[in-house]
């Protein structure tokens, strides 16, 4: 098995399932609660990488990335390194690619509180941030680990993207999906399997364990 | 506070809400003095008491007018001035009571106060837990109580920040009959004891009475009459307002003696016997509806029985309506009734004859007011 690629895929979920959150929460409580009238464009945007191939998303990313682009001259001027083919890279394709898989299901568990419970804190003195953390947060846990747990493993099954954004290089950019297709396309299928098998695994014991804790909705945690 | 520097009134409310395509909203009253109080908001249901009460709250923004409380502007639309609830030093129960499930009664009823210190807050809600009668209730979650021990945490959450102004959603409605009858009079003893203005919301006329001062009649939005309860329901200023009230007599008497179930009561110069519904003071209202009210000639000066009530009267107008024909009447107190236009031509009354109203003891309603 080609451990560096799982510990690669591994990581890069994890960085991106953080990176989600904190963007997340901010634009999924925005999403939730916005009476703006331009609202659905942005619900439309953050919807997109559900239906756009991801060859076509990750070539628009390649673009924005490249050295003619303001954004990758602007990184290269920063950091002194290209972003197309880099783990920072890749990670700004992956917080991308798996957007929508953190904000809706935030923003629908933020919207299914109950509005009398926020106006209740309210006129208790609590400000919008301090209801936030002590009533919608709270009553939102389950949606909250839907959606961690989903972005972590999309990002962990992510294929085109990463050959678009990242390529293929050994402990940067080659994940454990490209490591599967790199073996299946030698003819090399015994470590294929046993890789396959060990993603299946993972994935079903996540969504096992969410489920089974989504159960006992009736604890909430309480963050305050 | 420093009322005494502050001529107007201590609550003055004159704002509307509009909404697109919808009706207005207003909510225009005012409470004359600080310490205790209750103001009704009292209308048919979609009649925009629940708004008014959130154009108060700060939940709703106004978009007309401005509302001032105790010398500060809490909102004024012409300064595009909008103080949040957070700032408005108010406590709010809502209609569903909004507790919050995932908190034990203890930290719902300490949930206003992050600015205490632990011990502080944990003497505060001891205190409420002892006020509200919830003591051995503190771990329990909302779901796991009855419906009057969640209406008396949500009141206690609601006074735990000792706000300056209660604002009450129906309070008793999510209740069964028979507990929003006993927890009114200890509502309302409760209110007197903490000295502090309320607004009070409700659809039931027997608990506008019970526990209001003031009564502002709301009707599509629109408030048709405010003032003292019994100047209101005495006095109502248009047809739309009596038939919001929904009762043609109402007015204010004294319990002479209770004997065996049967109330003698005092009103006006004249007396009348009523069931006795049981926990009245000395002072109620006294309800009767038209209908209950017959008109006889007669001479025999016969006072009636304990069962049924037999008073001289004078007719002072006769008014038709539809089949029907409303007589008013003065019997020592002013008495409607209304009869079948068919009955009025057979008796052949007219402006100014001697007649007697007889009614039933048992309908006579009687609402403890003391």
């Amino acid at each position: 098995m080609d451990w560096q690629a799982i510990r690669l895929s591994l990581g890069l979920a994890a960085l991106t399932t953080a990176a989600l959150l904190v963007i997340g929460l901010p634009l999924a409580y925005w999403l939730a609660f916005s009476r703006r009238r331009w609202k659905f464009l942005v619900e439309a945007v953050v919807a997109m990488p559900l239906v756009l191939p991801p060859t076509v998303l990750g070539f628009y990313l390649l673009m924005a990335m490249g050295p003619r682009s303001p954004l990758g001259r602007a990184w290269e001027g920063l950091f002194g390194s290209t972003l197309p083919f880099s783990f920072e890279g890749l990670l700004i394709a992956s917080v991308l690619y798996s957007l929508p898989f953190m904000i809706q299901p935030l923003a629908a568990a933020f919207a299914s509180v109950d509005r009398g419970l926020i106006e209740a804190s309210w006129c208790l003195g609590e400000s919008r941030f301090r209801t936030f953390l002590r009533v919608i947060a709270p009553l939102s846990w389950a949606g909250i680990l839907t959606g961690v747990v989903l972005s972590f493993a999309h990002t962990l099954g992510e294929f085109g993207v990463v050959l678009m954004v990242g390529g293929n290089l050994p402990g940067r950019t080659r994940t454990v999906s490209i490591a599967i297709y790199d073996q299946v396309q030698a003819m090399d299928y015994a470590p294929a399997a046993r890789t396959a098998a060990l993603l299946l695994g993972v994935s079903f014991l996540v969504l096992t364990v969410t489920y089974a804790l989504r159960r006992h909705q009736r604890k909430p945690w309480t963050l305050i | 506070m420093d009322a005494h520097l502050n001529p107007g009134p201590h609550l003055l409310a004159n704002a509307e809400r509009h909404y697109r395509g919808g009706p207005t909203v207003e909510a225009r009253f005012e409470i004359p003095r600080p310490g205790f109080s209750v103001t009704v908001l009292f209308g048919p249901s979609g009649s925009g008491k629940t708004t008014a009460l959130r154009l108060l709250a700060g939940l709703e923004r106004a978009d007309r007018g401005s509302i001032r409380f105790g010398g500060t502007t809490w909102s004024d639309a012409a300064g595009d001035l909008h103080c949040p609830p957070q700032a408005r030093d108010l406590g709010f129960l809502p209609q569903a009571y909004a507790l919050f499930p995932h908190l034990t009664v203890a930290a719902n009823l300490g949930y206003g106060l992050s600015a205490l210190g632990a011990r502080e807050r944990r003497a505060r809600v001891d205190e409420l837990l002892a006020l509200l009668d919830l003591r051995g209730l503190e771990g329990r979650h909302p779901g796991e109580l009855s419906g009057g021990q969640q209406q008396r945490v949500a009141l206690g959450r609601a006074l735990a920040r000792k706000p300056a102004l209660l604002l009450l959603d129906e309070p008793l409605s999510a209740l069964d009959r028979p507990s929003q009858v006993r927890l009114r009079k200890e509502l309302r003893d409760l209110l007197r004891t903490l000295d502090i203005p309320t607004v009070l919301v409700t659809h039931d006329r027997a608990e506008a009475l019970q526990l209001g001062d003031r009564l502002v009649v709301m009707d599509q939005g629109r408030v048709c009459q405010s003032g003292d309860i019994r100047e209101v329901f005495d006095r109502p200023t248009d047809p739309a307002v009596a038939r919001i009230l929904g009762v043609e007599t109402v007015v204010r008497g004294k319990i002479e003696s209770i004997v065996g179930g049967m109330a003698t009561l005092s009103v006006g110069s004249a007396r009348l016997f009523a069931a006795d519904p049981g926990g009245l003071g000395w002072e109620v209202f006294i309800c009767i509806r038209g209908e209950d009210v017959a008109v006889e000639r007669g001479s025999a000066p016969s006072s009636g029985t304990t069962a049924r009530n037999r008073l001289p009267a004078r007719i002072t107008a006769l008014n038709p309506e539809g089949s029907l024909v409303r007589i008013s009447l003065d019997c020592g107190f002013p008495l409607e009734s209304l009869v079948t236009r068919q009955a009025c031509g057979e008796l052949d009354l007219a402006e100014g004859d001697a007649v007697f109203a007889t009614l039933k003891a048992a309908a006579v309603h009687l609402i403890p007011h003391d």
